[in-house]
């Protein structure tokens, strides 16, 4: 439905669309009705603002309207209860709430609301629909289209994620200052999560789903507006820049994979790369080191390098060191070891990479046996190499990947 | 009306594609992807996947403890679905079509592979 809008317009509704859930949170405190009520109101506009023009107060207008069908839902939720109490024979309870006039709104709105649709009680595919719809402003059906899952299961998916946090019992309110980092990380996590869904997509046949990695950005930089001194705030942002940065270099003109060390770099977005670049500084100017710092910080030190020769590996593996002391994720694991095998070279690698074969997390990864697999066509043995990049081809479910891997074992296999 | 083209291929040592030349495998990849892409220009492509190899499958029922149980990998089978197709066309005819298309790719020095791909019409609600 938005998307039929131009893109001004379309902007505009997805910036109120937080704004308004969080004025309608605050008066009556209920995610579900509220939530349908800003998608009500929404619709509302895609359908009257093109023909009739956007009015003059575009969020006044839609909080309108959204506390209208609201006023509505209580009005209706009350007269079902006075008719169920007339039957069991008492005086009616209540009666609806007048409407007030131009309500405020608030900005630190959104933020609660951030926090309540990366609620730690919700699952992480809860809460990624969760924030897409109440937050993003997206449809059901554009997030059922990006998470290729049918509109109903996308909707059920949406309805149990507001109810898990009705039960949950969470207030309408900023968390505790003593549980605010945690919550705040659990938001940035959901962020990350979106980010790397459209970055990488887990099936089919498109590498990239650019509409969710804009999604994310977009949501951060928002995140950022809200809260603009927080450094992993900053540093998450700073990733996705400097991640993006490259995504027209990552694929071949029919969508083939063309990983790090052989992308065309002239394609790189350089002016998304100065702004993440210049967050990374400030977001290490901010004198603390969070886990997203230090990606973005690596990312920045790959996206700098104008030959891949150039690539500053002793600081990459340094950081990567660093991380690894604040995280135990295995991908960390691998990836200090692809870094070790650049500075010191492959046998240290497949070293390091040993004990990572027990980790159950990543046995049925196809990046290990792809990691080794490069790592031991480095250090010249071949067959090894092969055996391992078909291993790696036959894991993988991503169409692109298996097609990258399968080409890569066939031109090792024949170099002379 | 929506098909389901399921692609078998044989089995036989798992991807017999990874043993031919590097060219051969080229074309069959550029072959996919150009259907893929003529597929969804042409609005009929609702879903394509490709499936990891069938030593990842997972055998799995229900236990007397209600608990699943898993077998190692499928039993040898002589061709198994590497990937399948979901189109919305307007006949059956246009999904015999576009199934022939497929069974053409090219394999071993551009020959034909006349790989047999199943089709089969995908649930249809039914009529009030």
């Amino acid at each position: 439905m938005i998307h039929s809008l131009d893109r001004s317009t379309e902007h505009l509704l997805r910036e109120l669309a937080p704004q308004v859930l969080g004025a309608v949170m605050r008066r009556y405190r209920n995610l579900s009705a509220g939530e349908d009520a800003v998608q009500e109101a929404l619709i509302a506009a895609a359908t009257q603002w093109p023909s009739e023009g956007v009015p003059n107060n575009p969020r006044g207008w839609l909080l309108q309207v959204a506390l209208r069908r609201m006023t509505d839902h209580v009005r209706s939720e009350i007269s079902r209860r006075n008719r169920e109490a007339v039957a069991m024979e008492d005086a009616p309870l209540a009666v609806a709430p007048t409407m007030y006039s131009e309500p405020e709104i608030d900005p630190d709105d959104t933020l609660v609301l951030l926090f309540m649709c990366c609620h730690p009680s919700l699952s992480p595919p809860s809460a990624i629909a969760l924030t897409l719809r109440a937050v993003g402003g997206l449809t059901t059906g554009e997030i059922a289209k990006a998470f290729l899952v049918p509109e109903a299961t996308m909707a059920q998916r949406i309805s149990r994620a507001k109810q898990s946090v009705k039960t949950s019992g969470a207030p309408f309110e900023m968390p505790e200052a003593s549980e605010r980092g945690a919550r705040l990380d659990s938001v940035l996590h959901v962020l990350y999560l979106i980010f790397n869904e459209g970055y990488t997509s887990s099936s089919g046949a498109d590498l990239q789903r650019t509409d969710l990695s804009s999604e994310a950005i977009r949501l951060t930089r928002l995140l950022h507006k809200l809260l603009p001194d927080n450094a992993e705030v900053l540093g998450l942002l700073a990733l996705m820049l400097l991640t993006d940065a490259r995504r027209a270099a990552r694929s071949g003109p029919n969508g083939e994979l063309i990983p790090l060390d052989e992308q065309d770099r002239s394609l790189w977005d350089r002016s998304v790369i100065a702004e993440g670049t210049a967050l990374v500084s400030a977001a290490f100017a901010r004198g603390s080191v969070g886990e997203y710092q230090l990606q973005a910080a690596i990312a920045a030190l790959h996206d700098e390098a104008p030959r891949l020769e150039d690539t500053d590996w002793p600081q990459i593996l340094a950081l990567y060191g660093v991380l690894l002391q604040m995280s135990d994720n295995p991908m960390v694991a691998m990836n200090h070891a692809i870094a070790a095998a650049m500075v010191h070279g492959p046998a240290k690698g497949l070293e390091l990479l040993a004990p990572l074969e027990q980790d159950e997390r990543l046995r049925d990864n196809h990046r290990l046996d792809a990691v080794r697999a490069h790592l031991l066509e480095r250090a010249g043995d071949r067959d090894a190499a092969v055996k391992l990049y078909q291993a790696a081809a036959a894991k993988t479910s991503s169409i692109p990947e298996k097609n990258y891997l399968m080409l890569r074992a066939a031109r090792v296999r024949d170099r002379k | 009306m929506k098909f389901m083209l399921m692609m078998n291929t044989p089995a036989g040592g798992e991807y017999q594609i990874m043993s031919w030349p590097k060219q051969d495998i080229e074309a069959h990849i550029a072959f996919m992807m150009d259907f893929n892409k003529q597929l969804s220009a042409s609005g009929e492509l609702v879903d394509c996947q490709g499936l990891s190899a069938p030593s990842q499958a997972k055998l799995v029922r229900a236990g007397k403890d209600r608990k699943p149980v898993t077998d190692g990998v499928f039993a040898e089978s002589k061709e198994f679905l590497a990937g399948y197709w979901i189109v919305d066309v307007p006949s059956a005819a246009r999904a015999y079509e576009l199934a022939a298309q497929i069974s053409l790719a090219p394999g071993i020095g551009g020959e034909p592979l006349y790989m047999s791909v199943e089709v089969r019409q995908v649930g249809v609600a039914p009529k009030d």
